[in-house]
Parts: structure tokens; C-alpha cells; sequence
């Protein structure tokens, strides 16, 4: 049963993907997007994380592709025959990364050939995952989100220099101040 | 009964279908006779009738207005997108049925010997007779909210209108705004409950018959959710979206005939999943004298409290003028989420020197 629930979901998430990267429109490909990423949320619900899978909902679906939809509608940037393919010298990088990323996937695949005994599923408290996270990892869970307040400030001060008028709405400082906080990571 | 179907007896199967679909002919209906009440209640608050010629002082009144809405004319403008038109209602309408899975909405009933929990995603223990529901209840019930505002973003982007990508604009900042300060404050109730599971949480209130609710222990804690989620719905003392006098009719100016009743029901739908939820989370849910012997009382009792709430909002339509846009976000950045922030130190403080 779980399987079959699991093909099910690996096929939409793939297909979502594919299509997310092929679709020309960006408003379709970000629907696309959260299609898939709420297939992979349900797979973490399989796999007894149901914490990943509720964050991956909140955080990902719910929180960034919202804001990624919105910046498009502010921008108007809805149009697919306004975007423009980019230089192939800016290809590269690219190319070179996802290269490395498909080398090491297709090196794993190809290593593992014994099953690894699976350990019987059981679903981790939230309690225990807090505590690892904030106990274990006190300082790196601080140091990241010193790391997301300084972009906050960085967007802020950003913003402030840009809107010369004073009343600015209070609407605008945060979209800006999300927005890039996806770009610091 | 003696049959298995993966390893869970038949009646386990039928009494989730029975439940799923008490759980959604409950918010149908409710949805259509809401809109009814509606109209009633703040008719009679602004010293008017309100609907009185269909049916007994208008009861048939919401199934006239179905039958109008469907027999309207279904317009998709030429310039919109129409994937994304079509699929907007639906977005919008499913993240608020989908909610009800995890709200528990009475006790333990027990139908031919088999013990059935009165809550959609839960299975009881036969065993040690504990009911088990997800664990991230509350998680689950903030992801499902913030999906309902893809259906009106993409409303207001794919009707290719000014006023309905101002309308859909508004949506998307409005409901990230609020969603922050709404979950904040259920972060202070489940410092006290110390879990995540909704059953879990209502069983906490059941002490001192209505004493033990959190609403008593987190009042500021609920009067922040209650209005953070009605600004999250889109009501009207925050219905800057759909604003008439302004964008016409925000979001669903292009929408006609069943997709524009979709957004309806969405919408009646999200208040009683809020009403619901604040009912589960504040006011003790199915919780109240006698429940636990009697467990159809509580599912009784649920719905009084809920429908108390539905009221309540109705109450403040009438009552409250709209916000401007600017106060608005004044209020959610600057005031509701300092205070939410405060509330949860506050409770953290004296949560660690009462235990």
C-alpha cells in the first residue's frame, strides 16, 4: 500500500519538476513547483518525518513560492515573451554544477549494491527532533539566524536608500526583505 | 466485520468514509445556510428584514441563489490565462475542507462494538483504548492556510484585470502578514499543552468543566488568533482584497457563475475551519458538561461553539467599518506581532518558574 502510495508520488514529484523546468511561464512553472513539493512532502509523511513533511508544506509551498508569485506579479514579469535566454558563457557555471551533482547521484546509485538493513520505521517525536536541534546544535541553529538577520538589515538599509519618500508603505519592507533572504542561503 | 483489508477490520474502512463524509456535509451545509444567517443577522443588527419572500421568512433563500449562480453564464475573458483561471476556485476551495481532517470533533463513539474517534485523521488503539491522530495537528492546520492563497493570487493574476491583480496583490501580502502573528500565538498554546496533537490539546481543556479551556489561560493569545484569522479569510473588518468601493470587486471581478461560487463557498468555508479551530484550540473543543458520558453531546456542543463563532464574525461585519490599507499592515507588523512575540515570553517565563 505505502509503496504503491510512494511510486505515486516519486512519479508526480519527477514530472512536476521536469515540467516546472520546462514550462516557459513562470506563473505555471511555480505551480508546477509546489505540485511537486507537496509530493515530497507526503513522502517525508511515508517515511515518519511528519515534521520535515509539515515544514516542507509551510516553509516551501506555503511561504517562499508565495512570495516568488508575488515578486512575478509586482514585476509583471508574467510575460514569457519579454524573457530573454541568457548568454551561453552564463551556461556554464551552471552546466559545470548540475554535472557534478548527476556524477555524484549516478556514483552512488552504482556503489550501493548490498540493501542497507532498513531499521524499523517509527515515527520520531517532535519533542526529540527539537532537542537534537537546539540542544546538539545550539550554536549552528544561533549562527544561521544571525546570518538571516544581517540580510534583513542588508534588504532594509537596501530599500531604505532606494524610496527616497519617507512614507513608504510598511507593505513593501518585508516582500523585500524575504525576497532576499532565499538568495543569501 | 470479520473481514481484513490490509491488516485494519472493514469497519475501520466504513467508519472513515462515514466520517469524511459527516465532516464535509457539515461545512456544506453550514456554508449554504451561512450565507443565509448572514444576510439575516446583520439585516436584523441594521434594523432591516433581510431575505423574506423565498420560503418561510427566506429559508430557501441560499438554494435560490444556487440555482441562480448556476444558471449564469460561465465568462473566461479572452486575455486571461486560462489554466491558471480555471484552476484558482479549486485551490481556493480544497485547502479549507482538507483542514477539517485533523480537527476533532467529538469523543469516542462506540457503533456495533467498534470504537470510533469522532476525528477524520485518527485511529484508536483497541488495546490500550488511546486515540492516535497526527501528531503535527497544529503544523498541519497552519501548511493547509497557507495554501488557500494560492487560489486567490492566481485569481487575481490569471483574470488579466487591473483590479484583480491589485485584488490578488493585497491577498498575498495581507495573508503573509497575518499567518505570522496567527501562528505565533498558537506557539503560546502549545507551550502549555506541550504537543502537537489536536486531541491531545482538547483533552488538556477538559479539567474544571470549561475552567481548564486555554482561553482562560491565553486570553491574549486567542484574541490575537481570532483576529489574525479573520484577517486571514479575508472578513470583512479586513476584506481589503474584495474591497466593492475600490476594486470593484477585487480577486473575482472576472469570475462568474460556478467558479465565482466556488470562491464563495471557499470563503464561508475558511470562516468555519477558523471558527472551528478556535473552538479546538481555545474554547475547549467538544468539551462541556457531560461529553465524556455522553459522546454525541459532544459533537453537540462542538457545533453550538462553532456556530457561537460564526456568529461572533457575523457580529463584527456588521460592526466594523474597513481598515485602510495602510492601517492594516500597520497593525499586523507593528502591533499584532509585538504583542504575539511578548505573549510567548511572557508564558515562557512563567512556564518555567510554575513547573
Amino acid at each position: 500500500m505505502e509503496q504503491i502510495i510512494f511510486y505515486i508520488l516519486a512519479a508526480v514529484a519527477v514530472i512536476g519538476t521536469v515540467l516546472a523546468i520546462s514550462e516557459k511561464h513562470p506563473v505555471h512553472a511555480i505551480l508546477y513547483l509546489v505540485t511537486s513539493l507537496f509530493a515530497v512532502a507526503v513522502v517525508f509523511y511515508l517515511l515518519m518525518a511528519p515534521l520535515v513533511a509539515v515544514f516542507e508544506v509551510i516553509l516551501y509551498a506555503g511561504a517562499i513560492m508565495v512570495l516568488f508569485l508575488f515578486v512575478i506579479m509586482m514585476l509583471d514579469l508574467g510575460h514569457p515573451e519579454k524573457g530573454f535566454s541568457p548568454h551561453w558563457r552564463e551556461w556554464l557555471p551552471a552546466l559545470l554544477l548540475s554535472l557534478v551533482s548527476i556524477a555524484s547521484l549516478v556514483m552512488v546509485i552504482v556503489s550501493r549494491h548490498s540493501q542497507l538493513a532498513v531499521p524499523a520505521a517509527q515515527s520520531i517525536p517532535i519533542r526529540e527532533v527539537s532537542r537534537r536541534l537546539f540542544q546538539g546544535h545550539g550554536v549552528a541553529v544561533e549562527l544561521i539566524s544571525l546570518q538571516l538577520l544581517f540580510a534583513l538589515v542588508g534588504a532594509l538599509y537596501l530599500g531604505k536608500q532606494q524610496a527616497s519618500s519617507p512614507g513608504l508603505p510598511p507593505s513593501s519592507a518585508p516582500e523585500r526583505v524575504s525576497g532576499s533572504e532565499e538568495k543569501s542561503p | 466485520m470479520g473481514i481484513e483489508i490490509l491488516g485494519l477490520p472493514m469497519m475501520y474502512y466504513i467508519a472513515m468514509v462515514a466520517k469524511v463524509l459527516v465532516a464535509f456535509l457539515f461545512v456544506l451545509l453550514t456554508v449554504a445556510y451561512a450565507t443565509y444567517a448572514e444576510r439575516k443577522i446583520i439585516g436584523h443588527m441594521q434594523v432591516r428584514l433581510g431575505p423574506m419572500r423565498t420560503g418561510w421568512h427566506g429559508l430557501l433563500q441560499p438554494i435560490a441563489d444556487g440555482l441562480k449562480l448556476f444558471f449564469k453564464e460561465e465568462i473566461i475573458p479572452s486575455q486571461a490565462s486560462t489554466f491558471a483561471f480555471l484552476i484558482a476556485p479549486v485551490i481556493a476551495l480544497v485547502p479549507a475542507f482538507m483542514t477539517f481532517a485533523v480537527i476533532p470533533f467529538g469523543g469516542v463513539i462506540e457503533v456495533a462494538g467498534y470504537k470510533i474517534p469522532l476525528q477524520v485523521a485518527s485511529y484508536i488503539d483497541v488495546a490500550s483504548g488511546k486515540v492516535y491522530d497526527v501528531n503535527v495537528g497544529v503544523l498541519y492546520i497552519l501548511a493547509m492556510s497557507s495554501l488557500g492563497v494560492y487560489g486567490i493570487v492566481l485569481a487575481g493574476w490569471a483574470s488579466n484585470s487591473k483590479y484583480s491583480l491589485m485584488g490578488g496583490l493585497r491577498a498575498s501580502a495581507q495573508l503573509i502578514s497575518y499567518e505570522l502573528s496567527a501562528g505565533l500565538a498558537i506557539v503560546s498554546v502549545f507551550m502549555l499543552s506541550q504537543t502537537l496533537s489536536l486531541n491531545e490539546i482538547v483533552n488538556q481543556q477538559s479539567s474544571f468543566n470549561g475552567l481548564g479551556w486555554y482561553i482562560f489561560k491565553q486570553p491574549l493569545a486567542a484574541f490575537l488568533f481570532f483576529i489574525c484569522s479573520i484577517a486571514e479569510i479575508n472578513r470583512t473588518p479586513f476584506d481589503l482584497p474584495e474591497a466593492e468601493t475600490e476594486l470593484v470587486s477585487g480577486f473575482c471581478t472576472e469570475y462568474s457563475s460556478m467558479k465565482y461560487a466556488m470562491f464563495f463557498m471557499a470563503e464561508y468555508a475558511n470562516m468555519i475551519t477558523v471558527c472551528a479551530l478556535t473552538t479546538t484550540l481555545f474554547l475547549g473543543g467538544w468539551n462541556g458538561p457531560f461529553a465524556t458520558v455522553f459522546p454525541l453531546l459532544g459533537l453537540v456542543y462542538f457545533v453550538a461553539k462553532v456556530y457561537f463563532l460564526i456568529f461572533f464574525c457575523m457580529w463584527i461585519r456588521a460592526t466594523l467599518p474597513r481598515y485602510r490599507y495602510d492601517q492594516l499592515m500597520h497593525l499586523g507588523w507593528k502591533v499584532l506581532l509585538p504583542i504575539s512575540l511578548v505573549n510567548i515570553v511572557v508564558t515562557g517565563i512563567i512556564g518555567y518558574f510554575i513547573k
